[in-house]
């Protein structure tokens, strides 16, 4: 038994130190963890998907495609519609944008390419840590601080205002509100597009700036006409990635924004969320309750698909203006 | 092979050790929540090999549990409905018992301006402003039963519960049965369809927006109440005269009530009669299944509750919770029988 492992020994081992080797090497263990990785997350993914689904089916069954354009939410007699969450997510999403996105490109813009470089280092610093802070904190200060604020500034406006109140403008106004949600979510969000956005900048090559300062541009024209738009495909990322966020905030959202289910047209009265209506309501829910809410978890998922790959869309075709210029 | 005799070794003193010691889990209505804290901590002094956790994580997680098989006994602050109890014979195969353990109130809280003293509501007007009718503090429902008091001609701001909750069963299910209107249009139940207001996640959501609105009304439990110094309303009971919620009241509530208490304990004591009652009171319930298989839990079980109806409602009012009156404790004792 020695004598023959001794005469069949040389062979084998070497052809296996060779695959070892080159497995060990870098490429294919490389390759086969980052896959693993990547499947991983595309696995979970999947179940998350195929949970929705399967939960909902009670709720699906009953409801079909009507659930998403039904405005009622009634747990008693078991009608549930998903329209006024809907509705209340989107609003409250793109009232945040509207007032993040000037903020925080701006904010950028300055970071990158208008700040001293110790200034910049700092504020960067501290901008960071604000999007750090728990959700929670947020609604707390969303309650105790901007929901008075807005109290104090609003009344006056309207008065001002009088008959001349936009219908987004209209109505008695108690503080909690979309317009307190979309703030709170704005100063949410801002971090991620100010952080990210000034990366981007940052990475705008050198040469382009210098180019442009040698045709005799000044250093705002610069900025506005060659940095910001050869970064404007990172910059509508930041945005998007802001928004991905802020439509499923849960937290800070159901905190201040009134948690009344119905569709309102002024920005004053209070509203909800799909993610706060889960939150709220989830833990005493069963039956057909529950799986309404499961169901409105999937209309939250495909609504970010559909938010997302709209952005993309949106990304190509401003990529190729700018190509094209 | 050694090795797995040790293992084997190892495994009974850890199957002996778990013996000895009784481990029962339930969870459930966050109302009791620190009550059940107290009694089983302090039952678990008495008898060291009896260990009892609670989870207050909602009536609803409570039912379900127990109905599931996954908990050994849930808290609920609502009564099983026909439809849960019928779920609950085809999953486990036995019936479930409720046995009331302390009892709660919810009270109206209110921010009005220049009203300080004592507000008194009927309850049409209670219904009137949860519905949206009554919309202004002048109303005249309002101004007939507070003579003297100066009440503003400002809109009234409703709040409500925004999240499902054992607090918002109990008053849905007293506006019911005072109110065909809301029984109608609305109904009872942990969270619903709400005609006007605004949402506050919690007690503490509701309590931040009485205190932040101006003219403002809204409803949380008593104990929450009277540990934040709210002020809070009378309301008139079915007998005609306005009561302050109180340990006393809501007690007194339920005795008026013991007459009708059917064997089985499911019932609302909401809008009880007599004159002491304090119409928006309830019972919160343990559910624990006719049948236990486990003689050690079972016995441990049937020990607490006998301890908990004799010695434990004593350690009741010390915690803001209001005890159960004799007629209900003397029923329990005679129904604890009948887990086998």
């Amino acid at each position: 038994m020695a004598s023959s492992a001794t005469t069949a020994a040389p062979a084998r081992p070497q052809r296996r130190a060779s695959f070892v080797q080159r497995f060990f090497s870098g490429d294919s263990l490389s390759y086969a963890l980052t896959f693993l990785a990547a499947a991983v997350l595309i696995a979970i993914t999947a179940l998350l998907v195929y949970e929705l689904w399967s939960r909902s089916a009670l709720s699906r069954e009953k409801f079909g495609f009507h659930f998403l354009v039904t405005s009622t939410w009634n747990p008693v007699t078991e009608n549930f519609g998903a329209l006024p969450f809907i509705f209340g997510t989107v609003v409250t999403s793109a009232l945040a944008l509207l007032i993040a996105v000037p903020f925080g490109v701006g904010a950028a813009i300055f970071l990158a390419e208008l700040a001293p470089p110790k200034l910049s280092d700092g504020m960067t610093f501290l901008i960071e840590l604000l999007a750090a802070v728990p959700s929670v904190i947020f609604g707390l200060i969303g309650i105790f601080v901007l929901v008075p604020a807005l109290l104090v500034v609003v009344p006056p406006i309207k008065d001002a205002l009088g008959d001349h109140a936009p219908f987004f403008f209209s109505g008695p106004f108690y503080g909690v509100s979309i317009l307190a949600a979309g703030v709170v979510l704005s100063i949410m969000i801002a971090p991620f597009i100010i952080s990210v956005s000034r990366e981007v900048l940052l990475a705008v090559p050198k040469d382009l700036r210098e180019a442009a300062l040698a045709l005799g541009a000044t250093r705002w024209e610069t900025t506005w006409q060659v940095v910001v738009p050869h970064a404007r495909r990172g910059i509508m990322g930041s945005i998007f990635l802001a928004l991905a966020r802020s439509l499923g905030e849960t937290m800070a959202v159901t905190m201040v924004v009134g948690n009344n289910p119905h569709i309102v047209t002024s920005l004053l009265a209070s509203g909800y969320s799909i993610a706060a209506v889960i939150a709220n309501e989830f833990a005493e829910a069963s039956g057909m309750q529950s799986s309404a809410l499961i169901e409105l978890g999937l209309v939250l998922f495909v609504l970010t698909i559909a938010l997302n790959g709209a952005a993309r869309l949106l990304i190509l075709a401003t990529g190729a203006k700018g190509a094209s210029r | 092979m050694k090795r797995f005799t040790t293992a084997l070794a190892m495994v009974l003193t850890l199957a002996g050790a778990a013996s000895a010691q009784t481990l029962i889990n339930g969870a459930g209505a966050t109302f009791p929540g620190p009550m059940y804290s107290k009694w089983f901590s302090e039952y678990k002094k008495l008898h060291n090999n009896i260990q009892i956790n609670y989870t207050a994580n909602g009536s609803g997680a409570g039912i379900k549990g127990v109905t599931d098989g996954t908990l050994d006994f849930g808290g609920s602050d609502a009564i099983m409905d026909d439809g849960q109890l019928k779920e609950f014979r085809d999953k486990q195969g036995v019936g479930v018992l409720a046995f009331p353990t302390v009892m709660g109130a919810v009270v109206l809280t209110y921010h009005v301006a220049g009203v300080s003293g004592d507000l008194k509501l009927t309850p049409d007007a209670v219904a009137g402003i949860y519905l949206g009718k009554i919309t202004k503090w002048n109303d005249p429902a309002l101004v007939k039963a507070n003579p003297g008091v100066n009440l503003p001609k400002s809109d009234i701001v409703v709040v409500h519960r925004s999240d499902s909750s054992g607090t918002s069963f109990v008053f849905t299910d007293y506006l019911a049965k005072v109110s065909p209107e809301w029984k109608t249009k609305v109904g009872a139940k942990a969270a619903v369809d709400w005609p006007v207001g605004l949402g506050g996640k919690n007690s503490d959501g509701v309590a931040g927006l009485v205190q932040q609105q101006a003219n403002s009304i809204g409803y949380v439990e008593l104990i929450f109440a009277v540990q934040n110094k709210m002020t809070y309303a009378s309301i008139q009971n079915p007998a005609g005269a306005f009561v302050k919620p109180s340990l006393e009241s809501v007690t007194a509530a339920a005795a008026a009530a013991a007459k009708t208490i059917p064997d089985d304990f499911r019932i609302s004591i909401t809008n009880a009669p007599g004159k002491d009652s304090y119409p928006i009171s309830t019972f919160t319930w343990l559910l624990i299944p006719e049948k236990i298989k486990d003689p050690a839990k079972q016995k441990a079980i049937v020990d607490f509750l006998t301890w908990m109806l004799k010695d434990g409602q004593a350690m009741a009012a010390p915690l803001t919770y209001s005890p159960l009156p004799k007629e209900v404790v003397d029923k329990e004792v005679k129904a604890i029988a009948k887990i086998k």
